[in-house]
């Protein structure tokens, strides 16, 4: 079973606070790997906030493709940074070849167009980049996005955590919201992009759990929208189901439970707004979800998000201590960040439960 | 001496030899009262040279015989052996029979029932593999809610739901197709007139309770064959879906009691098909046009031919134009309105054009397959025409999916549905294949009583003279059905059924129905396998 776990705060925090949320609650993971999604980035990003942030890990010759492709679409890179790699005889990691981060400059004609038309471009060129690289095996696209970055890698939580240099504090590598999970997808082949989190459009989201209705989501998904690929993952229909129903569908976040977990039909039938909930139902149930899930999801606006399903419920909980807020599968990883908080305001997520943390760390929580 | 002719039919050429014990035979006649197809007769033995023995000869024991010829041939019903006191009579199969060539003296062999072909039951070599264990634990059937509801109505592409966001709410701001979610198993489509007035009853009985006292939401299809104008007036028409076919056999009631309904019914199915006979239409002998049907139908006694094809349509535009929408308009835009077409090879180009139709106005695509029953058809209708439905259901799904358009217009599967007794099974692999519920109509009367079956037993739905009171209107023999009993039948089996489909869907770990889940089963058959699309297991 995974973990999942994330952080918001006023101030920005490193990646070492994520691996310090997460490896109080090794016990219960298989440590197959440690992914991470940063967002509202500071230090050495901190001047390119406005450039797509290009996250790749790819071979030499990936970058090629890369460079090639970006030049003839006309992009043109602003900042480069490259993890300052440490290799130990003996860690338990499948590095690639080479870790790129870069912010690019819109091409010419799209300085001036509407940032829907950019979103869109954004998303093009991270599928062309990936659909280059997956045709010579040379590497991963995971995120391209302004003020986004993604770092996925198959291992030892804690020896990718020293091989990336994670572990030290040191104010180059630093963001308000960090979404992060220390498993890789074990149920099938090990592939990095079916590891946690996943991104879409500023969308990122990962979730503890199953999803029984793979079949039926992913069907109906790849029809949706063109960005809806790989699946490489029945927890990439969630994310995809957010995107839908948050951004292309523009509807309020408290409808999304009503979505992934609809109430059972007689309940729903006593409710004021059941005409509406029953024509959502009717129309989206394609998107229902029926296995056991906790969720946590980052929205482009910084809002984070958590709900689980409606029946098994996969454990989840939040708490704050006023500058900083976080979730996760386990208390402990809780208590390792923030002993000082007052546990007594924890939120333990219940099977009709959403709640969201807003970036003045204020808290809603809506009941389906 | 009497001399043999070839051309004489004797019993041995009857599909059914009446098997008599003159030794524990009571001779009470009650085996020659009870058939109702003349059968049977009773006789002395012939006189044997011999002496008497005391003071008189020993009263002869009476001998049931078999009458020899087609107009009068036992069917096999088992009634004499049902009603015989002391077990001394019985039908027995004759395979040696040389039934299908004597019987066609008279033009083409008529008769009720299913095909009758030995054709393997795709459903029996798919079993549900897929089980929830470990990570993702099974759910209880016993105590997790289920929603066992399926919708009946055209449902709209997410994009094109009228709700619009008013903080955060979110608002109706248009109208939708009207959408019904009802039980996922209806009671299809068998007329009054094919059915006795007690056996519709009965079914219509068992729809209410079950509604009303069940919290199921089962609905019934009235056939084509009008409705009682007491139903048509009552609240409970909300339980009905009302049959029009190409004979609009009651319409003439149904129209001239719409100002008066109290209620919308569930929907509107229009029939362009049937999987007993595709490409043939309804069917009423005249020997079942009894006055009340006569008044029903407004018809005078005579055989009801229903043209295979609506007049007028000759596209599917067409239908889609004018039929649908004078339908929907007729009930003014609030009751969905559906089409039942005989699976075909042709079954996914009729769907795909069903699906693109821009005015949203089809409701539901009813696809009946090739072992779906009837009333009365041409015997080779029966066997040789027809398409097996769970591969052209299969078909259906995908080629929905394949426009992103599943689940808009519903799919509901027939055709063989409870065949085997395991309806609930047989349901449950059809939603995972792609359906969104599934009718039944032979299970309906074989759970009512009738004692027709695929291997060639009675199916003498046809004459009038239904040995079990279903399908006739003989009052003497509507007599023989219990109304009550027979939808208390209907009611346990229905009972037992969601108890079924709840056990189906814990273990798939799915709280509402897994339509299209075709991952949660495995054939072990491979080409059934590979032509579904699914998980080969041996």
């Amino acid at each position: 079973m995974c973990r999942i776990g994330s952080i918001k705060c006023r101030y920005p925090v490193h990646p070492s606070m994520a691996l310090k949320l997460m490896l109080p609650q090794q016990e219960g993971h298989d440590n197959s790997g440690f992914a991470l999604v940063m967002q509202d980035l500071e230090g050495v990003f901190s001047h390119y906030k406005d450039k797509p942030l290009l996250s790749l890990a790819c071979t030499p010759r990936g970058i090629q493709l890369v460079n090639d492709y970006m030049e003839t679409s006309g992009f043109t890179q602003a900042a480069e940074w490259l993890p300052d790699v440490r290799p130990r005889p003996g860690m338990r990691i499948e590095a690639m070849p080479r870790y790129v981060f870069r912010n690019y400059d819109y091409p010419e004609i799209y300085r001036y167009r509407a940032p829907a038309e950019r979103e869109e471009l954004l998303l093009d060129t991270r599928l062309a980049l990936r659909s280059l690289l997956d045709a010579e095996n040379a590497g991963y696209v995971y995120s391209f996005w302004p003020d986004v970055l993604t770092l996925k890698e198959i291992g030892d939580p804690a020896d990718i955590a020293e091989y990336f240099g994670l572990a030290d504090d040191d104010g180059r590598l630093c963001a308000r919201n960090i979404v992060a999970q220390c498993r890789q997808n074990t149920n099938y082949g090990i592939v990095r992009y079916a590891a946690h989190p996943f991104f879409i459009q500023g969308y990122t989201l990962c979730a503890n759990g199953e999803n029984t209705l793979y079949t039926r989501n992913t069907e109906f998904q790849k029809s949706l929208h063109r960005g809806y690929t790989g699946f490489e993952s029945d927890s990439q229909n969630l994310l995809y189901s957010m995107h839908y129903v948050l951004r292309e569908l523009g509807w309020p976040v408290r409808y999304l439970k009503h979505v992934l977990t609809p109430l059972p039909a007689g309940e729903a039938a006593t409710r004021p707004d059941a005409e509406a909930l029953g024509i959502m139902r009717e129309s989206l149930s394609q998107l229902e979800i029926n296995g056991p899930n906790a969720v946590i999801g980052l929205l482009p606006d910084g809002r984070m998000l958590a709900l689980c399903d409606a029946k098994k419920l996969r454990p989840i909980v939040a708490g704050a201590n006023g500058d900083m807020a976080a979730i996760a599968s386990e208390v402990c990883g809780l208590n390792a960040i923030m002993p000082d908080r007052d546990v007594s305001r924890d939120i333990y997520l219940n099977e009709r439960q959403t709640l969201v943390i807003d970036n003045d760390m204020e808290t809603k929580q809506w009941l389906q | 001496m009497a001399a043999v002719m070839s051309q004489d039919i004797g019993p041995g050429d009857m599909p059914w030899r009446i098997w008599h014990n003159p030794e524990a035979c009571l001779a009470c006649g009650a085996c020659v009262a009870t058939c109702t197809f003349g059968a049977i007769y009773a006789t002395l033995p012939l006189p044997l040279a011999g002496h008497a023995e005391g003071t008189g000869p020993a009263p002869a024991k009476p001998l049931i015989r078999q009458k020899a010829g087609t107009a009068n041939a036992c069917t096999g019903c088992g009634m004499c052996a049902k009603v015989c006191p002391a077990g001394a009579i019985e039908p027995k199969f004759n395979p040696d029979n040389r039934w299908s060539l004597v019987a066609r003296k008279n033009g083409p062999i008529k008769r009720g029932g299913r095909s009758a072909l030995p054709m393997p039951r795709t459903l029996d070599s798919i079993v549900v593999g897929r089980i929830s264990q470990m990570t993702d634990p099974a759910l209880d059937s016993e105590r997790h809610t289920f929603d066992l509801r399926a919708p009946l109505g055209r449902v709209l592409l997410p994009r094109d739901i009228p709700l619009k966001t008013n903080g955060d709410n979110l608002l109706i701001s248009g109208k939708t197709p009207p959408v019904r979610w009802i039980y996922p198993l209806i009671f299809s489509d068998m007329s009054i007139g094919a059915l006795s007035t007690r056996a519709w009853e009965a079914m219509i009985l068992a729809t209410a309770y079950l509604n009303e006292q069940c919290g199921m939401p089962v609905r019934m299809c009235s056939g084509e064959g009008g409705m009682p104008q007491k139903l048509l007036e009552s609240e409970r028409i909300k339980y009905m879906i009302i049959q029009i076919a190409s004979g609009h056999f009651g319409w003439n009631r149904i129209i001239a009691a719409m100002p008066r309904m109290k209620a919308d019914p569930a929907a509107i199915l229009i029939k362009i098909g049937q999987g007993a006979k595709p490409g043939d239409g309804g069917l009423l002998p005249a020997a079942k046009v009894a006055p009340h049907i006569q008044a029903i139908r407004g018809v005078p006694r005579t055989t009801l031919h229903s043209p295979p094809n609506h007049q007028g349509l000759y596209s599917i535009e067409e239908s889609v134009q004018k039929m649908h929408l004078s339908l929907n308009a007729a009930f003014g835009f609030r009751v969905p309105v559906a089409v039942k077409c005989a699976a075909s090879a042709t079954s996914v180009s009729v769907y795909n054009n069903l699906l693109r139709d821009p005015y949203n106005i089809c409701g539901g695509f009813f696809l009946d397959g090739i072992m779906g029953g009837t009333g009365a058809a041409n015997a080779v209708s029966l066997d040789h025409t027809g398409h097996p439905i769970v591969s052209k259901l299969r078909d259906c799904y995908r080629a929905a999916v394949n426009l992103g358009l599943q689940g808009r217009i519903p799919l509901w599967a027939g055709g063989g549905v409870g065949l085997g007794g395991d309806a609930a099974a047989d349901a449950f692999k059809l939603i995972c294949l792609g359906a969104d519920g599934v009718f039944v109509g032979r299970l309906l009367i074989q759970l009512l009583g009738c004692i027709g079956n695929e291997q060639g037993r009675c199916n003498a739905c046809n004459t009038g003279r239904c040995p079990t009171g279903i399908c006739t209107q003989d009052m003497r023999l509507v007599q023989r059905l219990d109304v009550d009993r027979g939808a208390q039948a209907i009611v346990d089996y229905m009972l037992a059924f969601d108890a079924e489909m709840r056990k189906l869907m814990a273990p798939v770990g799915n709280s509402s129905l897994p339509v299209g889940r075709a991952d949660a089963l495995v054939s072990t058959d491979r080409a059934v396998a590979d032509i579904l699309g699914i998980q080969y297991a041996c």
